[in-house]
Protein backbone atom coordinates (compact mmCIF):
# COMPACT_ATOMS: atom_id res chain seq x y z
CA UNK A 1 0.00 0.00 0.00
CA UNK A 2 1.44 3.26 -0.71
CA UNK A 3 1.85 5.97 1.98
CA UNK A 4 0.58 9.35 2.01
CA UNK A 5 2.51 11.80 3.54
CA UNK A 6 1.70 15.63 4.18
CA UNK A 7 4.30 18.12 3.01
CA UNK A 8 4.54 21.73 2.87
CA UNK A 9 5.60 23.64 0.23
CA UNK A 10 5.70 27.56 0.48
CA UNK A 11 3.76 27.33 3.26
CA UNK A 12 0.71 25.50 2.06
CA UNK A 13 0.05 21.82 3.16
CA UNK A 14 -0.03 19.29 0.37
CA UNK A 15 -1.02 15.66 1.18
CA UNK A 16 1.85 13.13 -1.88
CA UNK A 17 2.71 9.86 -1.79
CA UNK A 18 5.78 9.00 -0.14
CA UNK A 19 8.31 8.28 -2.62
CA UNK A 20 7.70 11.35 -4.99
CA UNK A 21 10.10 13.99 -5.24
CA UNK A 22 9.62 17.42 -4.26
CA UNK A 23 9.59 18.48 -7.77
CA UNK A 24 6.76 15.87 -8.60
CA UNK A 25 4.19 16.90 -5.97
CA UNK A 26 5.12 20.72 -6.60
CA UNK A 27 4.18 20.47 -10.38
CA UNK A 28 1.20 18.29 -9.73
CA UNK A 29 -0.09 20.67 -7.32
CA UNK A 30 0.74 23.33 -9.81
CA UNK A 31 3.70 25.20 -8.12
CA UNK A 32 6.34 26.35 -10.20
CA UNK A 33 10.35 25.47 -9.68
CA UNK A 34 12.23 25.90 -13.44
CA UNK A 35 14.15 22.84 -14.26
CA UNK A 36 15.97 22.19 -16.98
CA UNK A 37 17.50 18.33 -16.87
CA UNK A 38 14.09 17.28 -15.47
CA UNK A 39 11.36 15.64 -18.12
CA UNK A 40 8.65 13.56 -16.98
CA UNK A 41 8.87 9.91 -17.71
CA UNK A 42 12.57 9.92 -17.50
CA UNK A 43 15.14 9.16 -14.22
CA UNK A 44 15.76 12.31 -12.75
CA UNK A 45 20.06 13.14 -12.66
CA UNK A 46 19.79 16.28 -10.46
CA UNK A 47 22.45 17.54 -13.42
CA UNK A 48 21.57 21.83 -14.28
CA UNK A 49 20.89 22.56 -10.32
CA UNK A 50 18.19 24.54 -11.46
CA UNK A 51 15.51 22.83 -9.20
CA UNK A 52 17.37 23.81 -6.42
CA UNK A 53 14.82 24.06 -3.48
CA UNK A 54 15.19 25.16 0.17
CA UNK A 55 14.27 22.52 2.70
CA UNK A 56 13.12 23.36 6.68
CA UNK A 57 16.06 22.34 9.26
CA UNK A 58 18.78 21.34 6.12
CA UNK A 59 21.64 23.77 6.13
CA UNK A 60 22.32 23.51 2.15
CA UNK A 61 20.27 23.52 -0.79
CA UNK A 62 18.10 20.13 -2.24
CA UNK A 63 17.67 19.51 -5.95
CA UNK A 64 13.65 19.24 -6.00
CA UNK A 65 13.81 16.47 -8.84
CA UNK A 66 16.31 13.80 -6.40
CA UNK A 67 14.68 14.73 -3.11
CA UNK A 68 12.16 12.11 -2.36
CA UNK A 69 9.44 14.07 0.27
CA UNK A 70 8.83 12.60 4.04
CA UNK A 71 6.47 13.26 6.02
CA UNK A 72 6.50 16.66 7.64
CA UNK A 73 8.81 18.10 4.84
CA UNK A 74 8.72 22.09 4.70
CA UNK A 75 10.21 23.45 1.39
CA UNK A 76 10.63 26.75 0.29
CA UNK A 77 10.74 27.26 -3.71
CA UNK A 78 11.20 31.01 -4.13
CA UNK A 79 13.70 33.26 -2.32
CA UNK A 80 16.01 36.15 -3.01
CA UNK A 81 18.85 33.73 -2.72
CA UNK A 82 17.12 31.01 -4.69
CA UNK A 83 16.68 33.38 -7.72
CA UNK A 84 20.22 34.26 -7.36
CA UNK A 85 21.88 30.76 -7.36
CA UNK A 86 19.54 30.10 -10.29
CA UNK A 87 20.56 32.74 -11.89
CA UNK A 88 24.22 32.06 -11.77
CA UNK A 89 23.58 28.31 -13.01
CA UNK A 90 21.68 29.61 -16.05
CA UNK A 91 25.17 32.86 -16.65
CA UNK A 92 27.58 29.48 -16.03
CA UNK A 93 25.66 27.06 -18.85
CA UNK A 94 25.43 30.36 -20.94
CA UNK A 95 29.25 31.00 -20.70
CA UNK A 96 29.85 27.37 -21.29
CA UNK A 97 29.62 26.87 -25.02
CA UNK A 98 28.34 28.78 -28.03
CA UNK A 99 25.24 30.11 -27.42
CA UNK A 100 24.65 32.30 -30.16
CA UNK A 101 20.58 32.86 -30.08
CA UNK A 102 20.40 34.93 -33.08
CA UNK A 103 21.28 31.89 -35.25
CA UNK A 104 19.63 29.07 -33.80
CA UNK A 105 16.89 26.86 -35.32
CA UNK A 106 15.52 27.07 -31.36
CA UNK A 107 15.71 30.47 -30.76
CA UNK A 108 12.39 31.42 -29.59
CA UNK A 109 11.66 27.85 -28.47
CA UNK A 110 14.45 27.16 -26.17
CA UNK A 111 14.27 26.16 -22.62
CA UNK A 112 17.46 27.28 -21.56
CA UNK A 113 16.82 30.95 -23.94
CA UNK A 114 13.29 31.63 -21.77
CA UNK A 115 14.66 30.52 -18.62
CA UNK A 116 17.32 33.05 -18.97
CA UNK A 117 15.00 35.75 -19.62
CA UNK A 118 12.53 34.59 -16.85
CA UNK A 119 15.32 35.16 -14.40
CA UNK A 120 16.06 38.52 -15.40
CA UNK A 121 19.22 37.88 -17.43
CA UNK A 122 20.11 40.66 -19.35
CA UNK A 123 23.73 40.09 -19.80
CA UNK A 124 26.25 37.51 -18.62
CA UNK A 125 28.72 38.21 -15.68
CA UNK A 126 31.16 35.72 -16.06
CA UNK A 127 33.59 35.64 -19.30
CA UNK A 128 32.79 33.67 -22.03
CA UNK A 129 34.41 29.78 -22.56
CA UNK A 130 34.42 29.82 -26.61
CA UNK A 131 35.34 26.23 -26.95
CA UNK A 132 36.13 25.23 -31.13
CA UNK A 133 33.38 22.85 -30.80
CA UNK A 134 31.64 20.71 -33.73
CA UNK A 135 28.43 19.89 -36.19
CA UNK A 136 27.36 16.20 -36.05
CA UNK A 137 25.51 16.75 -39.56
CA UNK A 138 26.46 12.78 -40.58
CA UNK A 139 22.90 12.01 -39.40
CA UNK A 140 20.35 11.89 -42.69
CA UNK A 141 17.63 13.48 -41.12
CA UNK A 142 18.88 15.34 -37.68
CA UNK A 143 21.93 17.48 -36.64
CA UNK A 144 23.50 17.31 -33.44
CA UNK A 145 25.75 20.80 -32.40
CA UNK A 146 27.56 20.55 -29.34
CA UNK A 147 28.39 24.70 -29.18
CA UNK A 148 24.47 24.43 -28.13
CA UNK A 149 24.84 21.38 -25.61
CA UNK A 150 24.18 22.00 -21.87
CA UNK A 151 24.20 18.42 -21.24
CA UNK A 152 20.98 17.54 -19.26
CA UNK A 153 21.36 14.20 -20.71
CA UNK A 154 17.80 14.32 -21.80
CA UNK A 155 18.45 12.54 -24.69
CA UNK A 156 20.39 10.11 -23.35
CA UNK A 157 18.16 8.93 -20.96
CA UNK A 158 15.17 9.08 -23.62
CA UNK A 159 16.84 7.05 -26.08
CA UNK A 160 17.98 4.68 -22.92
CA UNK A 161 14.89 3.81 -21.38
CA UNK A 162 12.27 5.15 -23.83
CA UNK A 163 13.94 3.68 -26.96
CA UNK A 164 16.02 1.15 -25.52
CA UNK A 165 18.57 1.92 -28.11
CA UNK A 166 21.12 3.56 -25.58
CA UNK A 167 23.06 5.28 -28.73
CA UNK A 168 23.67 8.53 -26.74
CA UNK A 169 26.47 8.56 -23.66
CA UNK A 170 28.35 11.67 -22.25
CA UNK A 171 32.31 11.04 -22.26
CA UNK A 172 34.71 12.77 -20.93
CA UNK A 173 35.17 14.68 -17.27
CA UNK A 174 34.35 18.02 -15.84
CA UNK A 175 34.44 21.04 -19.04
CA UNK A 176 35.56 18.42 -21.13
CA UNK A 177 32.61 16.86 -21.36
CA UNK A 178 30.79 15.85 -24.92
CA UNK A 179 27.59 13.95 -25.84
CA UNK A 180 28.69 10.98 -27.82
CA UNK A 181 26.66 8.56 -30.45
CA UNK A 182 28.18 4.77 -30.13
CA UNK A 183 31.51 5.40 -28.15
CA UNK A 184 32.82 8.43 -30.06
CA UNK A 185 31.12 7.13 -33.99
CA UNK A 186 29.48 10.01 -35.67
CA UNK A 187 25.79 10.04 -35.33
CA UNK A 188 24.86 8.83 -38.93
CA UNK A 189 26.73 5.56 -38.68
CA UNK A 190 25.92 4.89 -35.33
CA UNK A 191 24.26 1.48 -35.83
CA UNK A 192 21.99 1.27 -33.30
CA UNK A 193 20.27 4.27 -33.89
CA UNK A 194 16.64 3.80 -34.56
CA UNK A 195 16.33 7.48 -35.73
CA UNK A 196 12.75 7.60 -34.11
CA UNK A 197 14.25 11.44 -33.15
CA UNK A 198 12.63 11.54 -29.59
CA UNK A 199 16.09 12.41 -28.75
CA UNK A 200 15.76 15.94 -30.56
CA UNK A 201 12.44 16.38 -28.81
CA UNK A 202 13.23 15.69 -25.90
CA UNK A 203 16.35 18.56 -26.35
CA UNK A 204 15.93 21.77 -24.60
CA UNK A 205 18.17 23.47 -26.44
CA UNK A 206 18.92 24.03 -30.11
CA UNK A 207 21.52 21.22 -29.55
CA UNK A 208 19.50 18.51 -31.30
CA UNK A 209 17.61 19.56 -34.04
CA UNK A 210 15.86 18.44 -37.35
CA UNK A 211 17.39 18.98 -40.88
CA UNK A 212 15.91 21.75 -42.70
CA UNK A 213 15.14 24.32 -40.97
CA UNK A 214 15.83 28.29 -40.16
CA UNK A 215 16.46 30.38 -37.31
CA UNK A 216 13.63 30.21 -34.58
CA UNK A 217 12.11 27.66 -36.85
CA UNK A 218 12.41 24.30 -34.92
CA UNK A 219 9.91 23.65 -32.69
CA UNK A 220 9.59 20.54 -30.49
CA UNK A 221 6.92 18.21 -29.26
CA UNK A 222 8.02 18.23 -25.77
CA UNK A 223 5.16 16.05 -24.60
CA UNK A 224 5.92 13.14 -26.71
CA UNK A 225 8.57 11.66 -23.96
CA UNK A 226 6.30 12.06 -21.22
CA UNK A 227 3.20 10.70 -22.97
CA UNK A 228 4.78 7.54 -24.27
CA UNK A 229 6.29 6.86 -20.75
CA UNK A 230 3.25 7.51 -19.18
CA UNK A 231 1.39 5.04 -21.63
CA UNK A 232 3.61 2.39 -20.25
CA UNK A 233 2.85 3.11 -16.62
CA UNK A 234 0.97 0.21 -14.90
CA UNK A 235 1.88 -2.67 -17.47
CA UNK B 1 16.58 73.45 -19.79
CA UNK B 2 19.39 71.83 -21.63
CA UNK B 3 18.83 68.81 -23.66
CA UNK B 4 19.86 65.16 -23.02
CA UNK B 5 22.70 64.93 -25.49
CA UNK B 6 22.79 61.64 -27.05
CA UNK B 7 26.02 59.50 -28.74
CA UNK B 8 25.69 56.22 -30.39
CA UNK B 9 28.30 54.32 -32.09
CA UNK B 10 28.72 50.66 -33.97
CA UNK B 11 31.42 48.63 -33.48
CA UNK B 12 31.49 44.73 -34.50
CA UNK B 13 27.78 44.60 -35.43
CA UNK B 14 25.46 44.83 -38.54
CA UNK B 15 24.02 48.33 -38.18
CA UNK B 16 20.59 46.16 -37.67
CA UNK B 17 20.52 47.86 -33.99
CA UNK B 18 20.43 50.94 -35.14
CA UNK B 19 18.11 50.12 -37.58
CA UNK B 20 15.82 49.34 -34.83
CA UNK B 21 16.62 52.64 -33.57
CA UNK B 22 14.88 54.21 -36.70
CA UNK B 23 11.92 52.07 -36.51
CA UNK B 24 10.79 53.67 -33.92
CA UNK B 25 8.71 55.49 -35.83
CA UNK B 26 7.33 58.79 -35.20
CA UNK B 27 9.17 57.76 -31.47
CA UNK B 28 11.71 59.73 -32.54
CA UNK B 29 10.09 62.68 -32.62
CA UNK B 30 9.66 62.83 -29.00
CA UNK B 31 13.00 61.79 -28.09
CA UNK B 32 14.41 64.47 -30.39
CA UNK B 33 11.73 67.07 -28.33
CA UNK B 34 14.37 66.20 -25.40
CA UNK B 35 17.45 64.76 -26.73
CA UNK B 36 20.39 65.70 -29.08
CA UNK B 37 21.90 63.05 -31.04
CA UNK B 38 25.42 64.74 -31.56
CA UNK B 39 27.46 61.27 -32.74
CA UNK B 40 26.91 58.40 -34.60
CA UNK B 41 26.35 56.69 -38.00
CA UNK B 42 22.94 59.31 -38.07
CA UNK B 43 25.04 62.51 -37.77
CA UNK B 44 27.91 63.98 -39.00
CA UNK B 45 30.72 64.52 -36.26
CA UNK B 46 34.21 63.83 -36.20
CA UNK B 47 34.40 62.85 -32.87
CA UNK B 48 32.61 61.34 -29.81
CA UNK B 49 32.31 64.71 -27.69
CA UNK B 50 32.51 65.77 -24.12
CA UNK B 51 29.54 66.25 -21.99
CA UNK B 52 27.40 63.49 -23.50
CA UNK B 53 24.39 62.04 -21.20
CA UNK B 54 23.76 59.03 -22.48
CA UNK B 55 26.44 56.20 -25.06
CA UNK B 56 24.16 53.83 -27.05
CA UNK B 57 26.70 51.53 -28.69
CA UNK B 58 25.98 48.89 -30.59
CA UNK B 59 28.54 45.83 -31.53
CA UNK B 60 30.73 43.77 -30.16
CA UNK B 61 34.33 45.22 -29.22
CA UNK B 62 36.55 43.30 -32.02
CA UNK B 63 39.53 45.72 -33.20
CA UNK B 64 41.62 48.13 -32.01
CA UNK B 65 39.52 50.79 -33.25
CA UNK B 66 36.24 49.31 -31.79
CA UNK B 67 38.35 49.03 -28.16
CA UNK B 68 39.48 52.78 -28.57
CA UNK B 69 36.02 54.08 -29.00
CA UNK B 70 33.96 52.37 -26.74
CA UNK B 71 36.69 53.60 -23.79
CA UNK B 72 36.56 57.34 -25.07
CA UNK B 73 32.50 56.98 -25.44
CA UNK B 74 32.89 55.29 -22.05
CA UNK B 75 35.30 58.38 -20.62
CA UNK B 76 32.88 60.86 -21.91
CA UNK B 77 29.53 59.83 -21.43
CA UNK B 78 27.36 59.59 -18.04
CA UNK B 79 25.19 56.69 -18.85
CA UNK B 80 26.37 53.50 -21.67
CA UNK B 81 23.88 51.35 -22.87
CA UNK B 82 25.13 48.01 -24.47
CA UNK B 83 22.33 48.08 -27.29
CA UNK B 84 21.95 44.23 -28.79
CA UNK B 85 22.87 40.85 -28.49
CA UNK B 86 26.87 41.92 -30.35
CA UNK B 87 27.59 44.47 -27.51
CA UNK B 88 25.26 42.41 -25.00
CA UNK B 89 26.80 38.84 -25.69
CA UNK B 90 29.43 39.19 -28.64
CA UNK B 91 27.26 37.31 -30.52
CA UNK B 92 27.81 36.68 -34.17
CA UNK B 93 31.05 38.16 -34.39
CA UNK B 94 32.25 35.98 -31.32
CA UNK B 95 32.08 33.21 -33.25
CA UNK B 96 35.41 33.68 -34.63
CA UNK B 97 37.04 33.55 -31.25
CA UNK B 98 37.64 29.42 -31.37
CA UNK B 99 40.12 30.34 -34.00
CA UNK B 100 43.57 32.48 -34.31
CA UNK B 101 42.95 35.19 -35.38
CA UNK B 102 45.46 35.15 -37.93
CA UNK B 103 44.45 31.76 -39.50
CA UNK B 104 40.76 33.27 -39.58
CA UNK B 105 42.62 36.18 -42.25
CA UNK B 106 44.50 33.64 -44.21
CA UNK B 107 40.73 31.75 -44.37
CA UNK B 108 38.65 34.54 -46.10
CA UNK B 109 41.89 36.81 -47.50
CA UNK B 110 44.06 34.13 -49.30
CA UNK B 111 42.42 30.70 -49.52
CA UNK B 112 39.15 32.42 -49.88
CA UNK B 113 40.24 35.44 -52.18
CA UNK B 114 39.19 35.13 -56.08
CA UNK B 115 41.75 38.17 -56.74
CA UNK B 116 44.41 39.96 -54.91
CA UNK B 117 44.97 37.51 -52.36
CA UNK B 118 46.61 38.93 -48.93
CA UNK B 119 45.55 39.93 -45.36
CA UNK B 120 44.66 44.19 -45.58
CA UNK B 121 46.36 46.03 -43.81
CA UNK B 122 45.81 49.75 -44.59
CA UNK B 123 43.29 51.47 -43.51
CA UNK B 124 41.72 48.96 -41.53
CA UNK B 125 42.50 48.35 -37.35
CA UNK B 126 44.17 45.05 -36.38
CA UNK B 127 41.61 42.88 -34.80
CA UNK B 128 41.79 42.26 -31.15
CA UNK B 129 42.53 38.16 -30.44
CA UNK B 130 38.96 37.69 -29.59
CA UNK B 131 35.71 39.67 -30.31
CA UNK B 132 34.14 40.28 -26.61
CA UNK B 133 30.71 41.95 -25.52
CA UNK B 134 30.86 45.57 -24.42
CA UNK B 135 30.93 45.17 -20.93
CA UNK B 136 34.10 43.13 -21.21
CA UNK B 137 36.15 46.30 -22.41
CA UNK B 138 34.15 49.11 -20.28
CA UNK B 139 31.89 49.57 -17.69
CA UNK B 140 28.05 49.02 -19.13
CA UNK B 141 25.10 50.95 -17.15
CA UNK B 142 22.32 49.23 -19.09
CA UNK B 143 22.21 46.09 -21.33
CA UNK B 144 20.23 45.71 -24.00
CA UNK B 145 19.88 42.11 -25.44
CA UNK B 146 17.96 41.36 -28.82
CA UNK B 147 19.39 40.65 -32.44
CA UNK B 148 18.43 43.23 -32.64
CA UNK B 149 16.06 44.72 -29.97
CA UNK B 150 12.58 45.36 -30.47
CA UNK B 151 12.19 49.59 -31.72
CA UNK B 152 9.55 49.40 -28.39
CA UNK B 153 12.15 48.02 -26.15
CA UNK B 154 14.52 51.11 -27.28
CA UNK B 155 11.94 53.55 -27.16
CA UNK B 156 11.49 52.49 -23.26
CA UNK B 157 14.98 52.70 -22.73
CA UNK B 158 15.28 56.06 -24.31
CA UNK B 159 11.89 57.14 -22.81
CA UNK B 160 13.12 56.13 -19.13
CA UNK B 161 16.65 57.35 -19.39
CA UNK B 162 15.43 60.90 -20.47
CA UNK B 163 13.36 61.08 -17.90
CA UNK B 164 16.24 60.55 -15.60
CA UNK B 165 15.08 56.91 -14.63
CA UNK B 166 17.21 53.43 -14.99
CA UNK B 167 14.92 51.21 -17.25
CA UNK B 168 13.76 47.89 -15.63
CA UNK B 169 14.60 45.58 -18.38
CA UNK B 170 13.95 42.41 -15.63
CA UNK B 171 12.28 39.34 -17.89
CA UNK B 172 11.38 41.59 -20.28
CA UNK B 173 13.86 40.86 -23.40
CA UNK B 174 15.68 38.17 -24.54
CA UNK B 175 18.22 37.20 -26.24
CA UNK B 176 18.29 36.28 -30.14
Amino acid sequence: MTEKVKVRIDGEVIAATAGQTILEVARANDKYIPALCYMEGLSAVGACRLCMVEVAGVARLLPACTTPVQEGLSVNTTSPQLHSYRKIALELLLVERNHTCAVCVSSGHCELQSLAQEHGVTHVRYPYNYPKLGVDTTHPRYVLDHNRCILCSRCVRTCAEIEGAHVWDVAGRGIQSRLVSELQRPWGEATSCTSCGKCVQACPTGAMAEKGWGVEEMTKRRTVVSRLSSMREGM
Amino acid sequence: MDKVKIGTCWLDGCSGCHMSLLDIDEGIVAVLQKADIVFGPLVDADEWPEGVDVAVIEGAVSSQDDLKLARTARERSKVVVALGDCAVTGNVPAMRNGIPTRKLLERVYVEGATAQPGIPTDGVPALLKQAEPLHAAVKVDVHVPGCPPKPNAILFVLGELLEGRTPDLDSKLRFG
